[in-house]
């Protein structure tokens, strides 16, 4: 038995542990893939939005802010990159420059500071890769850009050392309320019984919630496609570079990555299908034709991959954060599509103060609030690389060429709490694959490590688990040895 | 400092050949820096036969061929290191490299060899949409899987792309038991020899498509099915023309990219045409002392052509330095500029004084040609007029020059390569 039961490992899911791991309880993430961040969160934009889009008054525009500015003590507590490198909204038509002035209105209610509305030539002087065309431009100098794999997986970490279980491969069939007054949760993985529920379910949050409450939830599929470009060009831009937002969203833009990459996208195509996350050709296409808008000479075939990302759109476009009327202790967080990685920390707050108050919870006393990030060798001298290598020899072997990841780093990505069991896990923890040979040189080496040191036979190592296996079986001639 | 005269970046087969060439040549400060745990290079996965045709007369395997360089390391004493990536090149060639029993040290060389090969093109640079489950490989890694780790990727094939790894792929695997459907080419030609079309795919009955392309590919955790389409003259998928083939796996032979990190770095002028280094004759780039050869200088279609390029470089890394290290950059330099169907040549520039009575000069075509000509141009005149049977991008192709020839046609300013119908 739990006290709190989350439903779901995003970067939602894995706030909202890590704020409850403050109190005495006993809480459990259940999660239907094999590790952390694999849905929404693996898969946008990496931006932490500065907060003027949300209609103000609006919770998403709050905790947007909210969660903003509680970016920096965030990554530093948890030792992962984060940069305020400042976004820019830029106007392409002159007769629509009033929009601007729009969102900086929005905005400043918002409470979002240092908002300023450039001028076309303060906006190129800023940016000189901005189309000809930008007439205008409003700066968000606290816009920002992070890893969404290292935030989810920083803060489940941190939960998971502070006490917070975690149940992976586990997916939820059903939700019953006892007559013990309690949760029973049937799974795949057998049954889990709470107190609490919260359902940080992502795109499946209406599957969850529908199974409590007859006041039917239904999430739209919004999916996002987007180009990943090579560090080569990863200060083509130095701002993130927005178009003017229309209803379906923020539009394509372009920005660099906190780790040095361009990123271009995304699109905003509703489906319905919660596994849709194929890219396709038009999407590909609709991304490259509307970058180019705002952007001149796009460098294009410096694009190292392609993905895309479902976001979990609600009708009404706002973060539902709510005990459900008719099933009490029962928290949907839902709709968490944009700004979501960004409000994700004041989101888990938010909830966490809620279950404090719905369980009168009491603070542990040895919260332990900071985390140490896997040691990464980027841009040590010579003399710390020696250190290390001396310590740990494996730091001297480089295992992914294109990211200088060493295999120490990979040894401490499988070895620490919630460590990685795949080549995506790998990669998401360390960046070993993430380059420009997308992991082709890498991978039979990363394939070596884990069969080595977690005993998995090399025919049961996957790509990202499930049945995505990298191999099917021995070559014939070993087979009849 | 550790001081070396000639670092080589890469054991494979042009770092090898460079470095056999330079220590006969006369040099014995000689380090060969390799990244995995054996000399070799790809050519250690490379089992099918033949290599060696034109360098020993007779048909070897990748290791076979490998190991006639590597012994030769081995008996004239050549010092490498193994399990050492190199990290950095300095334009003042300062070499930083690591493993786990020496971890970080730099070396100062008098001269750098650059011989660090070339990499797959990977799906994403492809931009093929779809999902991205298991199951899609460059065709090295595959081979690598296959010949090295003793592992099937699966069984149901179709490949892209008609590179030369892709094709012995198709018969590799084949050979282990799997079904390969298809090699779709998205160029109306192959991008691989012709006798690895007609061994690797004729002989075993698989359909090579030409002007076709991956439009999709399914499986949410692997890949369970890949829809191909006919491109039209734009390259671009014609609507109607999509068949669907379930198979397990997906191959991707692309293309080869030389592997320029460090060489950018350093500050070595690329081609954008090779992506490799802009050199001279000498093989050297524009930092005097760093050469380059092999397929990090642009891909080679056989490693023959690799070995004897490779050599080269060696000899004149030991010549720069017996010269007293001097910087010829400023010299007078006869451009070669290749158009009209040739896409580029290897090398771009000559300095009569340096070159070697003989010089071979390697380009490739953009276009299948037929009983086209290859000429050279000494400024407007026509001094080669070469009939060629065929000619494919496919393969390489060279013309020799004679520094008599050049000599005697004082105050020449341009060399000019192209293909002529007539």
């Amino acid at each position: 038995m739990f006290d709190v039961l989350i439903i779901g490992a995003g970067v939602s899911g894995s706030a909202i542990a890590r704020e409850v791991s403050r109190y005495k309880l006993t809480a459990c993430v259940l999660e239907k893939c094999e590790d952390v961040c694999e849905g929404t969160s693996k898969a946008n934009s990496a931006i932490v939005h500065a907060g003027f889009d949300a209609e103000e008054g609006s919770l998403m525009a709050k905790l947007n802010v909210e969660g903003n500015e509680m970016m920096d003590r965030l990554t530093k507590d948890l030792d992962i990159p984060f940069k305020r490198n400042g976004s820019m909204v830029v106007c392409v038509h002159k007769e629509e420059l009033d929009g601007l002035k729009v969102l900086y209105d929005r905005g400043v209610k918002n409470g979002v500071k240092g908002l300023k509305i450039l001028t076309k030539e303060e906006a190129h002087e800023m940016e000189p890769n901005l189309s000809d065309n930008v007439e205008g431009a409003l700066f968000a100098p606290t816009g920002g850009i992070i890893c969404p794999f290292e935030l989810t997986i920083a803060m489940a970490e941190n939960a998971n050392v502070n006490g917070v279980e975690f149940r992976f491969n586990t997916e939820v069939e059903d939700i019953k309320k006892g007559e013990d007054g309690l949760f029973h949760v049937r799974t795949n993985n057998g049954e889990y019984v709470s107190r609490l529920i919260v359902n940080a379910a992502g795109v499946h949050a209406d599957e969850i919630h529908n199974m409590v409450s007859s006041d039917k939830m239904h999430i739209i599929e919004r999916r996002g496609d987007y180009c990943l470009l090579d560090k080569q060009v990863g200060d083509f831009v130095s701002h993130t570079i927005f178009p003017q937002p229309t209803k379906y969203g923020k539009g394509v833009l372009v920005t660099p990555t906190v780790h040095g990459n361009l990123l271009v996208g995304p699109t905003a195509i509703d489906i319905e299908n919660k596994e849709g996350n194929n890219t396709t050709q038009a999407g590909l296409d609709e991304v490259i034709l509307k970058a180019g808008e705002n952007v001149k000479n796009l460098p294009m075939r410096n694009v190292i991959t392609s993905f895309a990302g479902l976001r979990a759109h609600l009708e009404r476009h706002e973060f539902i954060i709510e005990e459900v009327k008719d099933a009490p202790m029962f928290i949907d967080v839902a709709g968490i599509e944009s700004p979501g990685l960004s409000a994700s920390p004041a989101i888990g707050k938010m909830v966490g103060d809620m279950i404090k108050d719905m369980l009168s919870l009491e603070e542990k006393e040895n919260w332990q609030g900071t985390r140490k990030g896997i040691t990464r060798t980027e841009g040590l001298s010579v003399e710390e690389m020696n250190e290390l290598i001396k310590k740990n020899p494996a730091y001297g072997t480089i295992v992914c060429r294109c990211e200088s990841i060493t295999e120490g780093e990979i040894l401490d990505a499988i070895h620490r709490p919630l460590g990685a069991r795949s080549l995506d896990g790998v990669k998401r923890r360390t960046r070993a694959g993430m380059g420009r040979c997308q992991a082709g040189f890498c991978s039979p080496r990363t394939m070596e490590i884990i069969n080595r040191e977690l005993g998995l036979p090399y025919e049961k190592i996957t790509k990202s688990g499930g049945k995505s296996y990298i191999v099917l079986e021995r070559t014939k001639g070993e087979a009849s040895l | 400092m550790k001081t070396v005269d000639i670092v080589i970046v890469g054991g494979g087969p042009a770092g090898l050949a460079a470095a056999v060439a330079a220590k006969k040549a006369g040099n014995d400060s000689i380090l060969i820096l390799e990244r995995d745990h054996e000399l070799g290079g790809i050519l250690n996965q490379c089992i099918h036969n033949g290599f060696g045709l034109h360098t020993f007369k007779e048909e070897l395997t990748g290791p076979e061929y490998a190991y006639r360089f590597i012994k030769q390391v081995y008996d004239l004493g050549i010092e490498y290191k193994l399990n050492t990536m190199v990290m950095d090149i300095s334009k003042d060639k300062i070499v930083t490299a690591m493993n786990r029993e020496d971890g970080m040290f730099q070396i100062s060389a008098k001269a750098v060899i650059l011989a660090m090969g070339c990499r797959e093109r990977p799906r994403g640079a492809l931009n093929i949409p779809g999902y991205r489950p298991a199951g899609i490989f460059s065709a090295g890694t595959a081979q690598r899987l296959v010949n090295i780790e003793g592992y099937m990727p699966g069984r149901e094939v179709v490949i892209l792309g008609s590179g030369d790894i892709g094709l012995i792929m198709a018969r590799r695997m084949t050979l282990e038991g799997a079904k390969v459907k298809v090699v779709a080419e998205l160029m109306p030609y192959s991008g691989g020899l012709k006798r690895n079309i007609v061994q690797c795919l004729d002989d075993y009955g698989i359909p090579l498509k030409l002007s076709h392309t991956v439009v999709d590919i399914e499986g949410k955790d692997h890949v369970t099915a890949v829809t191909i389409a006919e491109v039209g003259p734009d390259r671009k998928p014609i609507k109607g023309t999509e068949e669907r083939y379930t198979c397990d796996t997906l191959l991707l032979s692309c293309g080869l990219i030389p592997e320029n990190e460090l060489s950018r770095s350093a500050g070595v002028t690329m081609s954008p045409v090779t992506s490799g280094p802009v050199v001279n004759e000498s093989l050297e780039t524009n930092i005097p002392g760093v050469f380059a050869c092999g397929n990090v200088l642009h891909v080679h279609d056989l490693v023959d052509y690799v070995s004897e390029e490779a050599g080269r470089a060696g000899q004149n890394a030991v010549k720069y330095i017996n010269d007293g290290c001097k910087d010829e950059s400023s010299a007078e330099t006869i451009e070669i500029t290749a158009t009209e169907g040739a896409r580029y040549t290897v090398p771009s520039s000559i300095n009569p004084e340096r070159m070697d009575d003989l010089l071979t000069v390697r380009f490739r075509v953009g276009d299948i040609y037929k009983n086209s000509f290859v000429s050279v141009y000494f400024d407007d005149e026509r001094i080669m007029h070469n009939q060629k049977r065929i000619m494919a991008p496919g393969e390489m192709e060279q013309i020799i020059l004679r520094k008599s020839q050049i000599q005697e046609h004082g105050g020449l300013k341009k060399i000019t390569v192209k293909i002529e119908n007539e």
